[in-house]
């Protein structure tokens, strides 16, 4: 398969109080057209600093960052980014929250309108499109958010911790609808999360950070058939998996001899 | 380590001899590394040098532009004329006791504006009715252009210090009490049940809670205070007083010395900075552990 991000080499240090801190030791990633790739670790272990480089929004220390085989260090607008907070603004409603990326870029609002409108309607939001933020709940703001992210039109996917806030439930409702839209539009997608569970039940490959400073331990693919079901997360394999992955984030010494 | 195939999942074999693709040429040279403080250090440099610039000339075209004649010496002076007459006014004349008159009727006023403000605002806390019945007359008392009441007072405390301190005094006790009226209103009432709950007393949720809690929207508030209770002793000087520079001000414009005017509203200038610096202080040291981002 195409390789759409190749990370090389990044690695990123600060100067504070004039000592230099390291923020992320150098990494290697390389991700595959299609795929959804989770990113687990400890908080505060480069998982945001490295979207970020990856978004543009600031430059490595060292490395290079190729989408597509071109470089984007410090170019913004290669990928679309969402965040844990939903980040829409309180006085525009859904439906001009979710053109705002078509806005930005200058698509007339008739045409974003007839681009967003049928999305809305598909994924759980039809008849919300007057609403103020305000008035949904937190999984409805989030479906917002990503499809504002969707409709930016980028083939990478940078999520942040997106269901972080959300309750148990919700937050299983909305993996599926997750799923089932990518399954869709088969976008690459790299995920950040600290729930083991959603990481596996979620992704094709799991890259796992180590604390801080961060860098990757592992790299484990998870090839379960896809659809995924519910059942699928209390099955044999998925348990093992999930008491490897934990071994790892415990930083227990065996798990890296395996 | 070699990849290890499992039921349902791949373990992957980590490349730790270095990236698939050859390492960028820019890897010999340094490693960029953001140095932030640099960076803060040199906008704060940026900063103080474009200050400096736009005050140096503000302060050269004004004497330029009076020296050749663009702009009327007459009317507007210019900061030579107007730095020799302060200094006549010095040795000469009396500018600095008017200059300790005015900040100490000015200081005076607000401290006790404030303090008095601020006890009144937080003893709405105590009743729902008392605070119920005060607001509308707190409103009203904010809506009234207490500089109006500026004859009444002198008459009524007489042409010396004391009216001045009056005036002041009223400029600033309604805004302070509305400042800690709204903090007190902000109090978070589960940490008024919370403290109950651990057997507090009235007294000791108010000491304890309501008013450091209040405290940020009460200190918000001194910034506007400090100025307007220098506006209230102005005033005061202008309308009757024999010493202040409010009163040299008239004084000056009365006798058309120009100049002088300029002098009373250059040192009144420079007085309102020092004393807003001197409130920016009393505020750092009030906020501490508030967390507050200080402007």
């Amino acid at each position: 398969m195409k390789t759409k991000i190749e990370i090389a080499g990044v690695s990123k240090w600060f100067r504070r109080d004039g000592q230099e801190i390291i923020a992320m030791q150098e990494t290697n990633l390389s991700i595959e057209e299609g795929r959804f790739v989770s990113i687990i670790g400890p908080s505060g272990c480069g998982k945001s600093t490295l979207f970020n480089i990856i978004a543009g929004l600031m430059p490595p220390s060292t490395g290079r960052v190729l989408a597509d085989g071109e470089d984007i260090i410090g170019k913004t607008g290669h990928v679309g980014y969402m965040l844990q907070k939903d980040m829409l603004l309180p006085w525009r409603t859904i439906l001009d929250n979710i053109i705002l990326g078509m806005e930005i870029r200058g698509v007339p609002r008739k045409e974003a309108v007839a681009r967003a409108q049928p999305l809305m309607d598909r994924y759980g939001l039809k008849g919300f499109g007057g609403h103020y933020p305000a008035e949904l709940s937190g999984g409805m703001r989030q479906r917002a958010a990503l499809l504002r992210t969707l409709l930016y039109d980028r083939d990478i996917i940078l999520l942040d911790e997106p269901f972080g806030a959300l309750d148990a439930q919700t937050r299983l409702t909305m993996q599926n609808w997750l799923l089932e839209i990518w399954e869709d539009f088969r976008k690459t997608v790299l995920f950040v999360t600290h729930d083991i569970d959603e990481a596996i039940y979620l992704s094709d490959d799991i890259y796992v950070f180590s604390g801080r400073p961060g860098r990757i331990i592992s790299k484990i693919s998870v090839d379960m058939p896809r659809p995924r079901h519910m059942e699928d997360t209390v099955s044999a394999s998925f348990m093992e998996l999930k008491a490897h992955l934990l071994d790892l984030l415990s930083g227990k010494p065996s798990a890296h001899i395996s | 380590m070699e990849s290890v195939q499992k039921k349902g999942y791949i373990i992957h074999k980590l490349e730790a001899a270095g990236p698939a693709v050859p390492r960028p040429e820019k890897k010999q040279v340094e490693p960029f590394i953001q140095d932030e403080e640099a960076l803060a250090r040199r906008t704060k440099r940026v900063i103080s040098f474009g200050r400096l610039t736009v005050a140096l000339l503000i302060v050269l075209c004004w004497e330029l532009f009076t020296r050749i004649g663009w702009m009327d010496a007459y009317y507007w002076s210019s900061p030579v004329r107007i730095l020799t007459t302060t200094w006549t006014q010095i040795t000469q004349g009396t500018l600095l006791e008017d200059i300790a008159y005015t900040s100490s009727s000015t200081i005076l006023g607000f401290v006790g504006g404030t303090l008095i403000g601020s006890l009144l605002g937080l003893s709405f806390w105590w009743s729902r009715k008392f605070a119920g019945i005060s607001e509308p007359f707190l409103i009203l008392l904010n809506a009234m252009p207490k500089l109006a009441l500026a004859p009444v007072l002198v008459i009524l405390l007489g042409i010396g210090f004391f009216s001045k301190v009056a005036l002041a005094f009223a400029m600033t006790v309604v805004v302070a009490a509305l400042s800690a009226h709204s903090g007190v209103q902000s109090v978070d009432k589960d940490m008024e049940k919370l403290m109950y709950s651990l057997g507090a007393k009235r007294h000791q949720v108010f000491t304890k809670v309501v008013i450091p809690w209040a405290m940020p929207w009460m200190i918000s508030s001194l910034r506007i205070n400090i100025a307007l209770s220098l506006a209230g002793a102005i005033v005061g000087e202008f309308i009757a007083s024999s010493h202040g520079i409010g009163r040299m001000v008239i004084y000056a414009g009365t006798i058309l010395d120009i100049n002088l005017v300029w002098v009373g509203v250059v040192v009144l200038s420079v007085l309102s900075m020092v004393m807003y610096m001197g409130v920016v202080l009393l505020e750092k040291w009030l906020s501490k552990g508030y967390g507050m981002k200080k402007a």
